[in-house]
């Protein structure tokens, strides 16, 4: 390309050719462990020359807790109050799984009515986090608008929560074989439990329709702003043969257009009786992956609704040994949480705590399609989509 | 009243008025912003929220003024400096009514575009000299930007000067009350649409703010300041705001006339007309910030360069044209 002309023996102006190379280097910009918007402590090292990205490269384990070797050194019951903690966005979604792995070695059938109390409170537990989503995704792109109003819608759901479990966060509510007997019942005994505090179906009620309102809001205040438009559309598309290839999982596998939900397609909690649809994107682009979110907060909602009409009455509480221990076997439940699947493989060897666990978290698996996202993208569009693939650092690094 | 003693007066009305006007955009902006997001302390606390800039204020001077090691220090401390002195000047040019201003300047409109653009030094060299990634980036962002945004600024006051036949900010109020109407019905319409489009982008504020853009750069140019020279960055954005509203209160609302109101009154209401023209057009960009993301950084250039640079050309082709056939 380099070849040199003298500008003034040219036969023709039109023939001139700039073939000017600009030598510049590539500046390393290292983003994070503390920065505004990564979720946390991600640390992401990013070669860029101007605003374009050539090479990104996750770093992880700034949050490193070992969930995993602590759970062998504790029982059962404790092994949930760690979960909890693994994505603190929606904690009552993490004890799901484990609970029932523990279940379905030991063989107990956990009553009907405890079932749903668990599938009611793991909606609950999407929705809240979905609202975070919401909040948050639309702050990583300029608005700080949406942020506030999410959280105020979460508080109804996490009040909720809260007058069930006696925890917003961190609920710990469930037990091998049913759940705890509800925080906001009152006095228990041994003949009459209250299993729900008073007033809760109403509560729910209104709450749902509430949380109706603050989607459609959301549709019209972000998914109508052409702001908000132009910078998620056709940005940060991730096709459908990637993101199966990269084990994607949850909302963003949807946003490609794979209809794959655990929740139709395992029988962790009884979702088979009841109607949701599964909302799947076009292009698997940002939009995309915000649309999936709030449509799921709907179909969530719709679920919470059915669930409060038809809750069979019975027991909470399935009939289990004083000493909890679970006989010599191994186990893979999984399930759909608000993030994407997770799983826990347990081996029990007898004892009272399981010999190894091992956690397969949505957020660990999903972010590692960044470097192929991110590749040639431009810096503002980096925020953008690490802000839309929705992560917990906690749910990365356990 | 000798030249120096009077410039010392209007230096001194200045140095006054400025972050009065600062702290009234602040509290408007914080008060808007919590009416939208339905947030209750800027509404309650402290005297219904009244007293919350001059907190907000209070607390800066008080900060620590950190400068680090890396810095180029002379250039570093005196980036805050261009920024304020700026958008300080832009006073001179601002009628409150037709005697109460500075200087009524013949080109007036030339001295705000020139003027406006001494603040790009300030935050390019905050940028540079603050030695930081973060920083640089918003630097240079924050240039691109200002150099990109400046063009459609002049040429919609173009069309205005054409109308009026005057670059006088007072000349042009005047022209306003000869028609009797302001000139946002007159024909600028358009022009006043692409002023505050580009005043926005002027101002860094959200859609436009990407030079600060907090979830990208941290905070921009300003990331490693701290202290009161983060408090003079903070204090100059608002006076920005103050000033680009009231110069387009001037051009094309009318400035301090208002309909119906005898004009030989004007020196006495004439202020408050201007200040109510100009806190309306404050509120608008309150609502504005508050209710968009921000653009990308090739969207913004896009914007300038193919949509409101041809179309304020468009808009002096139309005014020339209209001149000459009436």
């Amino acid at each position: 390309m380099a070849t040199t002309m003298d500008p003034n023996n040219l036969p023709f102006l039109s023939e001139a050719s700039v073939s000017v190379e600009i030598e510049t280097e590539d500046m390393t910009l290292n983003i994070g462990p503390q920065h505004p918007s990564t979720h946390g402590v991600l640390r992401l090292v990013a070669k860029v020359n101007g605003e374009k990205i050539y090479n990104v490269e996750p770093v992880l384990g700034y949050m490193h807790r070992g969930y995993e070797k602590l759970a062998e050194v504790r029982t059962y019951p404790q092994v949930t109050t760690l979960v909890n903690r693994i994505d603190w966005v929606s904690g009552f979604a993490n004890e799901i799984p484990f609970i029932a792995g523990a279940e379905k070695l030991m063989e107990i059938e956990v009553p009907e009515r405890a079932q749903y109390i668990r599938l009611i409170l793991t909606e609950m537990a999407r929705i809240s986090s979905h609202f975070v989503f919401n909040g948050a995704f639309p702050l990583e792109i300029g608005a700080l608008t949406p942020l506030f109003l999410a959280m105020e819608d979460r508080e109804r759901v996490l009040d909720l929560l809260e007058s069930v479990t006696g925890g917003r966060f961190h609920p710990n509510f469930n037990r091998i074989g049913g759940v705890k007997p509800a925080a906001g019942a009152g006095p228990t005994t041994k003949k009459d439990i209250q299993d729900l505090p008073a007033g809760f179906y109403h509560d729910t009620k209104i709450a749902m329709e509430k949380v109706l309102e603050a989607v459609e809001r959301f549709e019209n205040l972000i998914g109508g702003n052409e702001v908000f438009k132009a910078r998620t559309k056709n940005v940060g598309i991730l096709t459908k043969e990637v993101a199966e290839e990269f084990g994607v999982s949850g909302p963003i596998l949807r946003a490609s257009g794979v209809p794959f939900d655990l929740r139709k397609y395992s029988d962790y909690l009884p979702y088979d009786n009841f109607d949701f649809d599964i909302p799947i994107g076009q292009n698997g682009d940002c939009y995309d992956r915000w649309y999936v979110r709030t449509a799921e907060m709907r179909e969530s909602a719709k679920i919470i609704l059915q669930a409060i009409d038809s809750m069979p009455s019975g027991p909470i509480q399935s009939k289990v040994p004083k000493v909890i221990k679970v006989p010599k076997g191994q186990t893979y439940v999984r399930a759909e949480n608000p993030k994407g699947e997770m799983g826990y493989y347990i081996i029990s060897e007898g004892g009272l705590g399981p010999y190894r666990l091992k956690i397969r978290t949505a957020s660990f698996s999903n972010i590692s399609i960044l470097p192929v996202m991110l590749e040639g993208a431009l810096l503002p569009d980096l925020i953008a989509i690490m802000g839309s693939l929705d992560f917990v650092l906690g749910d990365v690094d356990r | 009243m000798s030249f120096s003693t009077e410039l010392l007066i209007k230096v001194g009305i200045v140095l006054a008025i400025a972050p009065a006007m600062a702290l009234a955009c602040t509290l408007l902006d914080v008060k808007g912003s919590a009416w939208m997001q339905r947030r209750p302390g800027p509404l309650h606390v402290g005297l219904r929220g009244f007293i919350f800039p001059l907190a907000a204020a209070t607390k800066y001077l008080q900060k620590e003024t950190i400068i680090p090691d890396e810095v180029d220090e002379p250039v570093f401390k005196w980036a805050p400096a261009w920024v304020i002195a700026a958008v300080m000047g832009l006073f001179t040019i601002i009628p409150l009514s037709p005697t109460l201003i500075v200087r009524d300047l013949e080109l007036g409109v030339f001295f705000l575009l020139a003027i406006s653009s001494i603040s790009t030094i300030g935050v390019l060299t905050a940028g540079w000299s603050s030695a930081n990634k973060f920083s640089l980036m918003g630097g240079l962002r924050a240039a691109g930007q200002l150099i990109a945004y400046e063009l459609p600024l002049i040429l919609s006051v173009v069309g205005v000067v054409i109308q009026a036949e005057t670059m006088s900010t007072v000349g042009i109020v005047e022209k306003q009350i000869e028609f009797g109407f302001p000139f946002i019905i007159a024909g600028q319409g358009l022009a006043f649409a692409i002023f505050m489009i580009a005043a926005t982008a002027e101002m860094m504020r959200t859609p436009f703010d990407m030079p600060i853009g907090e979830s990208e750069l941290v905070m921009g140019f300003m990331t490693e300041y701290s202290g009161i020279r983060f408090l003079i960055f903070y204090i100059s954005e608002y006076i920005n705001l103050f000033v680009m509203c009231a110069i387009a209160a001037t051009i094309f609302l009318g400035g301090y006339h208002f309909p119906f109101l005898p004009t030989e009154w004007v020196n006495f209401y004439g202020p408050l007309v201007m200040l109510g023209k100009t806190f309306g057009l404050v509120f608008l960009l309150v609502v504005v910030r508050w209710s968009f993301p921000r653009f990308r950084e090739d969207q913004l250039q896009t914007l300038a360069w193919k949509v409101l640079i041809p179309l304020s050309l468009l808009n002096i082709m139309a005014t020339s044209i209209m001149k000459v056939v009436f």
